[in-house]
């Protein structure tokens, strides 16, 4: 069986797997620093130590707190439950080290994965040793076995070799232990020391790890490697290159794994060969005046400074010019990109070859990576910026080429991609970034921008001859704007393919309410990384033929699934809905009566505050990153890139707040209300409740459900006349500022600040929500008293709910007026509503409070004809301009 | 070996379904949770299931035995909070031992009567236990990363008192599931072995996993198949997931189970993923059939229903499970 460990993942020890190397910068007899740092208590610095190992290498971390001034078994369990709680360090195997038994299993009962015991040993004779062995296999660890019995530490190798096989027999036979869990340390002790009977010490521990290797089937060999070469404290370099040939001769010998400071091993074969020679001499015991030769040959290295990193670091700008391009696309650095590409052009000649040769080619590598998920969006955006700086810096030779030359222009050859958030919608992050990914793979994108007219997108999409349509949008209203988009395009001849995407998009609503409008090929994108394989199919004089078909049949098979799922869905009355909807005893359970009423409005609220109330998930969504923050810092495929887009996120929001760049602005209200039939919610000026400020109208579930079930609309939440109730709302964003910033980056030619800034901007927006809704909570309403932290906020954990206009509870985005009237939202917040109900700038939210401990989250569905009748003649509305904005509530074909 | 055993090679044993839903259809009412006696408990109970086997016996016993019915070869005790821990919540700590011991008598009797019904098919009481409220490998403070709410040896301790409850009843297998803090799994399995090395008596051993989402992690964060390695220690009957996720979404975990695990593979999902009301709608034939493939692919020893699962899927999952082999175990170099 191979050997395996684990600490949030696995780690495998396969035949021929290189050495594991185990970090010993969090032992406090390894490390001076880290011993001052457990000692003062300084335990988040002590767990940075943990994360610099694991990210220098360390593919195990041995923890050893053996500090006479602590009591070991609190610090040992209290720094395990610290790393715990990072996954980027937790991600190892720990190997719990310690003299002490008793720190050693109060450590292992802090591991989830399968750590390592350091160590036990023969010392205190067999019983102790076997109870001590049946702890650590109850606990499910490995253990290392150090070769010490009752006579002391073996220094020989008979005596190391006899210890090893006595306690892999007794391990093995009495304590149900599998060979693969033992692991066998035969003392790495220190040469050079001057004593001749130490001068076997290295060499024999080598002929030890050989013999157990090949005499006890299983089991594995380790050592603490930086004792080997104690007698050169201070002296880097040599210490470098003793661990260094050690380990050669040590693995070579069958050494599995052994604690090293990554940073202090060097490469065998870069070993100056005199030193090395000095060296061997001493480890491999090969003549009498080895020691006093190297203790002479090393006083030249002292205070040298031991660095072969920063060479390597610099070592791409050795490459060809062509290599330098590449290499800066494909890693995004910016740093030498107008250098680089000025060369280039002279060696070019022509700036357009430039472009269609290095430059082209090293982002054909970027696409290729990124199509084989290798390389992530975050990545390629960033690449994006680098070929825009380098097109850009090309641009003024261009002209001048152009002027001489006329014809031949890049531009007049590639294909033409036109983008466009649609009438009525602001949000562009997500097209955005397709344009981004479009233009890397060489397509020219011309993008309209957000709140596109259908006649702008036509008459640009007929003047500029463009290849493709991309239309995107966020809110649901923009779903009925692309299916006019599309008649449009129908009417007026068009031949065009026409992409499809956006958040509230769906392949079903395509095919269902799009597709059947235009004759050509309208295709859902589901996101970015798909808009490529997407345009390149529908681009392609081969595959357009076969794409189309393929699409076609696709969605009529959608469309069929999708009518016969219509068929199966039953609806009940309005009436009967109303009669079955969700009750609550207003007399068991009061409303909240709040500590004040009326509007309160925060302007230039401090961004600051809201950092700690962001929820980092869907940021990550928005760059097509999956999963939850922050496990997704660690995730084996996206983790990594996710670490460093935060990273950059950590770095602006720093700048977005020092340097004020956007403004923050919510409003609050609480009024006095009361349902006023079943759903329709009634907001008062006064407590005596006779002057009515307005009515919202909710839409109740509708689709039929198992007997007792209830129907739900929002009003059910709110009492009716006759129990003092209230209702609360509120608006807020932080997205003034933004544009103005975006407009800079998109002038220096950095998409990917560009849309990191909004992606921000929203996140503080929905922050800005949460915090809000805490201090109507806490203080305007003054119901809450336990603080909640901040997972708990994200999974909504305390009381009362905030739906919004538009979103699944509330679906009538044509409330949102009403509620900006109450708030008088535009004024306190600048805030204003588009001609489709989207709220400007992009990165704001509005919605209901209602505090009653029974509301909650639902969604209303699809209803049925006579709950639009019914909202279009309470509106004062009419039933056809009710069904154009609940399109995708609608349980029937209008 | 044991019967356990011996039938589990000739064929894909079948275990029981969901508990929870069952008792949800019943539509129960505060009053029916208060045994004899607690009729003025200070805390509500209704929604602790464990006690039911204390207040409503029969109802407890009809549910095992619709399953039994439907062809579920090993039924669950309802036991799956009843520890000392689980229950502090709803103050009835001091009821632990006696909940597990009433909840094996009447898994055991339904499995009795079944058994007799048909001596060829013998039934088989599985001791169900919890993954505990609390988890000793995360903090539920936020500002504060290094604090836990349980030890490893609270944990160990209660564990301890249901397993030994378990076994004083009699369940012929001891079931540690829905586990998504693998360091409270560890909990479970040193009480019981523990428990075994005193009584110096051993039952099989079944551990079932709780992949929360598509991150493919325990809800500790780890791998699954840095979790098998956790569990390398365990002596198991068997391996396998359960809860959390539909049996689609389970596929490409159970993949690995079935590739890497040394012992037999389990696999109970629930009723696919519950819909915007909280609701499980998958139907017994879809579940039949996703779970049909498992055993198709040769990837399964033991199947079964989680949350949202019916008699009805139990029935559809023995008519499946009837039509394939069992995994074979594999050969350990």
């Amino acid at each position: 069986m191979i050997p395996t460990y684990s600490g949030l993942e696995p780690l495998r020890i396969f035949p021929g797997s290189n050495f594991v190397n185990i970090g010993e910068r969090t032992n406090v007899t390894g490390s001076a620093a880290f011993r001052k740092l457990i000692k003062n208590g300084q335990y988040d610095e002590a767990v940075s130590v943990a994360r610099q190992q694991v990210e220098n290498g360390a593919q195990v971390i041995d923890v050893n707190l053996d500090e006479g001034m602590i009591d070991g078994v609190e610090a040992m369990r209290k720094f395990l439950n610290l790393i715990a709680a990072e996954p980027d360090i937790a991600r190892v195997p720990v190997m719990v080290d310690s003299s002490k038994f008793s720190v050693i299993e109060a450590g292992l009962k802090c591991l989830q994965g399968k750590g390592i015991a350091n160590s036990i040993s023969l010392k205190e004779g067999e019983a102790e040793f076997l109870r001590q062995a049946r702890i650590i296999r109850r606990l499910g660890a490995a253990t290392v076995v150090m070769c010490f019995d009752e006579q002391g530490q073996a220094d020989t190798f008979e005596r190391r070799i006899a210890i090893a096989k006595r306690s892999y027999d007794l391990l093995t036979q009495k304590a149900g232990f599998a060979p693969h869990d033992i692991i066998i340390d035969a003392n790495i002790l220190t040469v050079a020391t001057g004593m001749t009977e130490h001068d076997r010490y290295a060499i024999d521990f080598i002929e030890a790890v050989r013999w157990i290797k090949q005499h006890l089937p299983g089991a594995l060999t380790s050592g603490g490697v930086s004792n080997v070469s104690f007698s050169f404290r201070g002296n880097e370099p040599v210490r470098e290159a003793i661990h260094t040939a050690f380990l050669y001769h040590a693995i070579k010998a069958g050494l599995d794994m052994g604690i090293v400071n990554a940073g202090q091993i060097g490469v065998y074969d870069d070993i100056p060969k005199d030193l090395l020679e000095h060296v061997e001499d001493v480890l491999l015991a090969r003549r009498p005046d080895a020691t006093e030769r190297m203790v002479t040959f090393a006083e030249q290295f002292k205070g040298a400074p031991s660095a072969e990193v920063i060479a390597a670091q610099a070592a791409w700008r050795e490459g060809s010019v062509e290599e330098r391009l590449k290499h800066a696309l494909v890693h995004g650095v910016t740093e030498f990109i107008d250098a680089d590409t000025e060369e280039a052009r002279v060696q070019y000649v022509d700036p357009v070859l430039v472009i269609e040769g290095p430059l082209m080619a090293g982002m054909n590598v970027v696409g290729d990576l990124f199509g084989s998920g290798k390389m992530f969006l975050p990545q390629v955006v960033k690449s994006a910026r680098v070929m825009k700086r380098a097109v850009a810096y090309l641009e003024p030779f261009m002209e001048e080429k152009k002027a001489a030359q006329v014809s031949g222009s890049l531009e007049a050859d590639a294909k033409k991609v036109l983008l466009a958030t649609v009438k009525g919608d602001v949000h562009d992050i997500g097209k955005n970034i397709v344009g981004v990914i479009l233009a890397c793979n060489g397509w020219q994108v011309i993008d309209l921008g957000v709140m596109v007219q259908s006649a702008t997108i036509l008459k640009t999409a007929r003047e500029m001859k463009v290849d493709i349509i991309g239309l995107s949008g966020l809110i649901t209203p923009s779903l009925d704007e692309m299916v006019h988009v599309a008649k449009e395009m129908e009417r007026e001849g068009f031949e065009t393919p026409l992409l499809i995407g956006g958040a509230t998009t769906s392949r079903v609503h395509t095919a269902v309410k799009i597709a059947p409008h235009y004759s050509k090929p309208v295709v859902h994108v589901i996101d970015a990384s798909r808009s490529v394989p997407v345009v390149s199919n529908l681009l392609s004089d081969n595959e357009r033929a076969r794409f189309e078909g393929e699409v076609k049949e696709e969605y009529a098979k959608v469309r069929n699934q999708y009518e016969g799922h219509q068929r199966e869905k039953e609806y009940v009355p309005l009436e009967e809905a109303r009669a079955k909807k969700f009750t609550i005893d207003f007399a068991a359970e009061p409303p909240v009566v709040p500590k004040s009423t009326g509007v309160f409005a925060y302007r230039n609220f401090p961004l600051a505050e809201l950092v700690p109330y962001i929820d980092w998930t869907p940021f990550f969504m928005a760059w097509e990153l999956a999963g939850k923050f922050p496990r997704i810092l660690e995730d084996e495929v996206v983790g990594k890139q996710a670490t460093q887009l935060y990273a950059d996120a950590q770095r602006m929001l720093d700048r977005v707040i020092k340097e004020q760049w956007i403004q923050a602005h919510g409003v609050a209200g609480i009024w006095p209300a009361n349902t006023l039939n079943d759903d329709d919610i009634e907001l008062y000026a006064d407590a005596a409740r006779t002057k009515v400020i307005g009515t919202t109208h909710a839409m109740r579930q509708q689709s039929k459900k198992a007997p007792g079930v209830p129907y739900i609309a929002l009003s059910d939440f709110i009492a009716p006349k006759g129990t003092p109730d209230f209702i609360g709302g509120f608006a807020v964003s932080a997205g003034h500022g933004v544009e103005e910033r975006v407009k800079r980056f998109e002038a220096a030619h950095d998409d990917y600040s560009a849309i990191l800034l909004k992606a921000l901007a929203d996140r503080l927006a929905e922050a800005f929500a949460e915090k809000l809704h805490e201090i109507v909570r806490e203080e305007l309403w003054g119901y809450e008293v336990s603080p909640f932290t901040n997972e708990q906020l994200i999974k909504e954990a305390y009381q009362g709910i905030r739906p919004a206009p538009g979103y699944p509870a509330c679906p009538d985005h044509t409330e949102k007026p009403e509620l900006f009237r109450l708030l008088d939202a535009t004024k306190h917040t600048d805030i204003t509503l588009t001609e489709g109900l989207a709220m400007s700038p992009a990165a704001a939210v509005s919605g209901w409070y209602f505090a009653h401990p029974r509301s909650k989250y639902f969604g209303v569905g699809r209803v049925a004809k006579d709950q639009v009748e019914s909202l279009a003649q309470r509106k004062g509305e009419s039933t056809s301009w009710m069904e154009k904005w609940l399109g995708s509530n609608l349980g029937y074909e209008p | 070996m044991t019967d356990l055993e011996r039938i589990a090679a000739q064929r894909i044993l079948v275990l029981d379904g969901a508990m929870g839903t069952m008792i949800q259809k019943l539509g129960l009412h505060e009053a029916d949770f208060h045994p004899k006696g607690m009729e003025n408990h200070p805390v509500l109970l209704k929604g602790n299931n464990e006690l039911l086997s204390l207040s409503r016996p029969e109802a407890i016993r009809t549910i095992h035995e619709q399953y039994l019915a439907a062809g579920a070869d090993i039924v669950e005790t309802n036991t799956f909070s009843a520890t000392s821990i689980a229950q502090a919540e709803h103050d009835c700590s001091h009821l632990a031992r006696e909940m597990n011991l009433a909840s094996v008598r009447l898994a055991k009797e339904a499995c009795a009567k079944y058994t007799a019904m048909d001596p060829s098919k013998p039934r088989f009481v599985a001791g169900a236990i919890g993954p505990m409220n609390k988890t000793a490998s995360l903090s539920p403070d936020v500002n504060d990363p290094g604090f836990r709410a349980v030890t490893f040896d609270q944990l160990v301790a209660a564990y301890k008192e249901q397993v030994e409850a378990l076994l004083d009843g009699g369940v012929d297998i001891l079931l540690v599931e829905t586990i998504f803090d693998t360091l409270n799994a560890k909990a479970a399995f040193y009480a019981i072995d523990e428990v075994f090395e005193e009584r110096g008596k051993r039952v099989p051993l079944m551990c079932s996993v709780t992949i929360t989402d598509a991150s493919g992690r325990t809800l500790s964060g780890q791998t699954i198949e840095a979790f098998l390695i956790s569990m390398q220690h365990v002596p198991l009957f068997s391996m396998g997931l359960n809860c959390a996720l539909g049996a689609a979404q389970m596929r490409p975990y159970l993949e690995v189970i079935a590739e890497q695990s040394p012992c037999r593979v389990s696999i109970y999902p629930n009723a696919g993923l519950p819909d915007q009301m909280g609701e499980y709608r998958e139907t017994p034939e879809v579940t039949a059939r996703l779970v049909g493939e498992f055993m198709a692919n040769g990837w399964v020893n033991v199947v079964g229903g989680c949350c949202g699962t019916t008699p009805d899927h139990i029935a559809a999952l023995a008519a499946e499970a009837a039509k394939h082999a069992p995994r074979p175990l594999p050969v350990l170099a």
